[in-house]
């Protein structure tokens, strides 16, 4: 731009010179030929009001392009002035970056439309304004989205902010994005592109892949050779990458099975009662995670990012509270009676979701994800989403914390000596009523937990507790009845051995697969993976 | 306690089953039918078209009712299972005597209940989006044919997206298999190669979306454009979506369009990682038109709840009931075989600013609208036929029912064969 103004300096001057007396001149300037584009109200002007800004170089440019994304550039459909709204929402002129005159504030404004299209160009266009960003970290990521566009206009910047470049990862990944445009501009010298091709396929990663496998079939040859190569060498890459990526996966549905099935393996499993409402214990809990994130916003706002964790105790003492009604009221009665307790427990678990249906109604409930459990992160082409490993972590610490609980505190002895041999224990004074209400209160308040954490990547709706109540007595009777290892074991290699299918056999005929292996086995072992030994076995 | 505890659960499940809104029992009322679940995994769907009808009959007798006579509501619960769809329509239609019915959301629904309505010979409207490849006299499709929202969707990604790779994604029942048959052809005939789709099914319900995202993001890379036709059904679009944010798939890298996903589906989805993706549907909440911001606002009041959305189901209900109501008027009487020879040609404007027709093949015009998921759950409408589309029973891009046409007017025929000049024959 200030090389253009030195050039035209002196017809400016001139035409100045022979319009002072007349009407003032007629000459458009690009950047308002530009942004008069944008109050068309056409996604065709959009785009070339983008266009028309980038190739001006716009001085307010970037602003421009930051609000346009964000759906903050305005205009007035009388006067035609755009304007943008700040993050903090002051209005501007767009044409210069001032306070916007009051009275337009005042007006009917209307934002600029965008659809999938212009939002790309906008994506593009602020790679190339971002490329000059005092932050190094802004510059990586501006230069990667331009790697992704491959957009050739953006080259003249993109090779100016590589010669003043001096940190080293920003250069690195503007060499990247320089090449990814190379590669695919016809133009180009033939060694240029083929050096490019490498450049590129060092990146290894799928937009990388995208870059090779987009160039046109009547590239030199020379070229055409490199990028497959290159392909070639990413895809090798790749598969293993995928390989580990299923693993992961497969870890991934285990902790989400395993935090699903562990209340069960508490009240079906220790206790031996046929709970069918289990997978309403999660449904509360998904529940009381909504009412918790709720109350919070309303009233204390600032805590908004740890709602989540709060939620945590309190869906345990909310599905807790009710499994221990549930056992004072149902249950307590019909111990040693599975049909009736299946049947019974089978009518709460009705019960339960028509309640909650009347309550907050049919549709689904949104629980907002914190921004701390959202995106992802890559490690070496395999990428994890914060939500999953926060839910492994989370479900191996239930996990740990329950263990402990039986095995380290007197309520856990008083559990495992009652479910052992309830007469005997009751001699030595346990309450065992007492104690069969806080176990099966124990295992409602963990599938309350297991809640907590679905609501991150399922629906919160009174439904939500009947996808998971087969797969945790699939996962509870697979890994062994009454062991908590055997949960533990048997949800992971579930989850595992599902994603290891899913790939090959599809996600319906896979879990087909998975049943019939399962069924095959339980012929085999009845007892599951981990089956107790002993007397009690059959008490 | 025993006794106790069957008999509340008997209890319940008989309140569950038969919930009856009888206002005033007047003998001088014309029943009608409201065939919805309000239990059980669809109540999420159809519980909002059962409030919706309620208030379209509330807002007609006060307008004076239909011929004189006040309607009268009889709501029953078929609990989303599918034989029990076919035992409440016979009792609204045996016992309960009511005029017309309106009902059902799955195909394998509506499939259940066609033998009743043929037998007692009723009236059945049903109001959603559906795979076609049906045209009974019974019944009157006011929802979309996959010409009327899957075809113009993708038509659309191919000239303002330049699409050249499809993802088919859908859950593993009925509908998406017929749709996705219908695209599969559609797109061959458009020049797309057999390695350029994908095609993939989900059972229901799915929740664990990390593969088939990751196999999206993998079939995307190929260096083509690609975009997502999702038939995702239900529940299972809520982790698909959330999993789509997570692992980074933009609308500007894959874009995906959804034929099930409404205003309704979004309202319990946080919708900022989805701005830009797409649905195709013949009403949006968002349409600007005074028709139907007067819907909403009714509907509000109605539901007591300034935040409740609208959908298009809803407007497919608001046009067939009018359409009953004008066609009842003309014939003079609510009798079944009157009303089904009155329907056909009856008009009634919609609320996107157009009028919806009946046609001869039991379905209806509708304009076509593509919307693009805005940050407050709402749609921006980045595109609309000009013209109203004619719903066709009988897809042009199958084999079997290429040849076929539905025409209940001229030749009594809801799969006349144009080649044999016969009447009768799918697959022929």
């Amino acid at each position: 731009m200030p090389r253009l103004f030195r050039l035209f300096f002196p017809a400016f001057a001139l035409l100045a010179l022979a319009c002072l007396s007349s009407v003032a001149p007629a000459f458009a300037d690009p950047v308002d030929d530009a942004l008069a584009r944008f109050s068309a109200d056409k996604f065709d002007e959009t785009d070339k009001a983008i266009e028309g800004l980038v190739a001006a170089q716009a001085p307010t440019g970037a602003e421009i392009f930051e609000a346009l994304g964000a759906g903050r550039l305005l205009f007035d459909p009388e006067s035609k002035t755009i304007l943008m709204k700040d993050a903090a929402g002051a209005l501007k002129l767009a044409r210069t970056g001032e306070a916007a005159p009051a009275e337009l504030g005042a007006k009917p404004l209307k934002p600029v439309r965008l659809n999938n299209r212009v939002r790309r160009s906008v994506e593009a266009a602020r790679g190339a304004f971002a490329l000059q960003a005092p932050e190094p970290e802004k510059r990586v990521a501006s230069a990667r989205a331009v790697f992704k566009s491959r957009d050739a206009s953006a080259l003249p910047a993109i090779e100016a902010a590589l010669a003043k470049e001096k940190d080293p990862s920003a250069k690195e990944a503007l060499t990247q994005a320089r090449a990814a445009i190379i590669l695919v501009k016809p133009d180009a010298p033939e060694a240029d592109r083929v050096a490019a091709a490498d450049i590129v396929a060092d990146v290894g990663d799928q937009d990388a892949l995208a870059a090779l496998n987009s160039l046109p079939a009547n590239s030199p040859q020379a070229v055409q050779d490199a990028a497959k190569s290159g392909v070639a060498a990413i895809q090798r890459w790749l598969g293993v990458a995928n390989a580990v990526q299923d693993l992961t996966y497969g870890i991934s549905l285990g902790s989400v099975l395993l935090l699903a099935a562990i209340g069960l393996a508490i009240t079906f499993g220790v206790m031996g009662v046929i709970n069918m409402a289990h997978g309403e214990m999660v449904m509360i809990g998904a529940y009381a995670t909504f009412l918790t994130q709720g109350f919070i916003r309303d009233n204390v706002p600032a805590m908004n990012g740890v709602s989540l964790l709060i939620s945590i105790p309190v869906a345990f003492l909310v599905a807790g509270a009710v499994g221990v009604l549930i056992e004072r009221t149902v249950i307590r009665f019909l111990y040693g009676r599975p049909l009736e307790t299946l049947l019974a427990t089978w009518g709460v678990s009705l019960i339960l979701q028509q309640a909650v249906r009347t309550a907050f109604g049919p549709t689904n409930r949104e629980v907002s994800t914190p921004d701390w459990l959202q995106g992802s992160i890559s490690l070496l082409g395999v990428s994890l989403t914060w939500n999953r490993v926060a839910i492994v972590l989370f479900a191996l610490s239930v996990f740990f914390a329950l263990l402990l609980l039986l095995k380290r505190t007197s309520l856990g002895l008083q559990v495992r000596a009652v479910t052992q041999n309830r007469r005997m224990a009751g001699s030595m004074g346990i309450r065992t009523p007492w104690v069969d209400a806080m176990t099966f209160g124990l295992g409602s308040g963990v599938a309350g937990i297991a809640g907590v954490a679905l609501s991150q990547i399922d629906n919160v709706s009174p439904n939500l507790g009947q996808s998971y109540i087969i797969d945790s007595f699939l996962v509870v009777v697979f890994g062994g009845v009454g062991n908590l290892w055997g949960t533990l074991v048997g949800a992971l290699s579930i989850g595992v051995a599902n994603k290891l299918l899913e790939p090959f056999a599809g996600a319906v005929l896979g879990k087909i697969i998975l049943l019939i292996a399962i069924i095959l086995f339980i012929q085999k072992k009845p007892r599951g993976l981990f089956a107790l030994k002993g007397r009690f076995v059959d008490a | 306690m025993k006794r106790f505890l069957s008999a509340a659960l008997a209890a319940g499940a008989i309140a569950g089953a038969t919930l009856s809104w009888a206002p005033a029992r007047a003998e001088d009322t014309i029943k009608v039918g409201i065939l919805h679940s309000l239990s059980g995994t669809m109540a999420i769907s159809e519980t909002t078209l059962k409030d919706a009808m309620l208030m379209l009959i509330d807002e007609q007798n006060k307008k004076g009712g239909v011929l004189g006579k006040k309607l009268e509501a009889v709501v029953v619960d078929p609990a989303s299972n599918w034989p029990l769809f076919a035992e409440k329509a016979r009792e609204l239609i045996s016992n309960q005597k009511v005029s017309v019915v309106f009902g059902c959301w799955t195909s394998v629904s509506r499939k259940s209940v066609l033998p009743v309505f043929k037998e007692l010979n009723s009236v059945l409207f049903y109001p959603v989006q559906y795979e076609g490849e049906e045209s009974e006299r019974n019944v009157f499709y006011t929802g979309a044919a996959p010409n009327q929202q899957a075809i113009p969707a993708v038509d659309y990604l191919m000239k303002e997206e330049s699409v050249q790779r499809w993802v088919l994604a859908g859950t593993d029942y009925v509908y998406p298999r017929t749709t996705n048959k219908i695209l599969e052809a559609y797109l061959k005939d458009k020049g797309v190669a057999a390695d350029d789709i994908m095609i993939n099914y989900t059972p229901f319900g799915h929740s664990d979306w990390q593969t088939i995202v990751s196999d999206i993001k993998k079939f995307g890379s190929a260096g083509k454009k690609t975009a997502v036709v999702s038939t995702i059904n239900g529940d299972a679009n809520v982790p698909f979506y959330k999993e789509l944010g997570n692992q980074g798939v933009k609308a500007t890298d894959i874009p995906v369009v959804a034929f099930s996903v409404g205003e309704e589906e979004l309202a319990g989805i946080d919708t900022k990682p989805l701005v830009g993706h797409l649905a195709a549907w013949n009403y949006f909440e968002s349409v600007d038109d005074p028709a139907n911001k007067d819907f909403i606002a009714k509907w509000q009041a109605f539901t007591k709840n300034p935040k409740r959305v609208t959908n298009d189901p809803m407007e497919a209900h608001y046009i067939g009931f009018n359409m009953w109501v004008k066609a009842a008027e003309k014939a003079g009487s609510v009798d079944a075989d009157k009303v089904i020879d009155a329907l056909p040609g009856t008009e009634q404007a919609n609320l996107t600013g157009g009028v919806s027709k009946m046609l001869p093949n039991h379905h209806i015009t509708k304009p076509v609208l593509i919307g693009e998921i805005r940050e407050d759950g709402q749609f921006d409408v980045v595109e609309k036929t000009p013209d109203l589309v004619p719903g066709d029973a009988w897809s042009d891009f199958l084999p079997g029912s290429k040849d076929l046409e539905a025409d209940w007017v001229g030749k009594k025929c809801g799969n006349f064969n144009v080649k044999t000049g016969k009447c009768g024959g799918q697959g022929t």
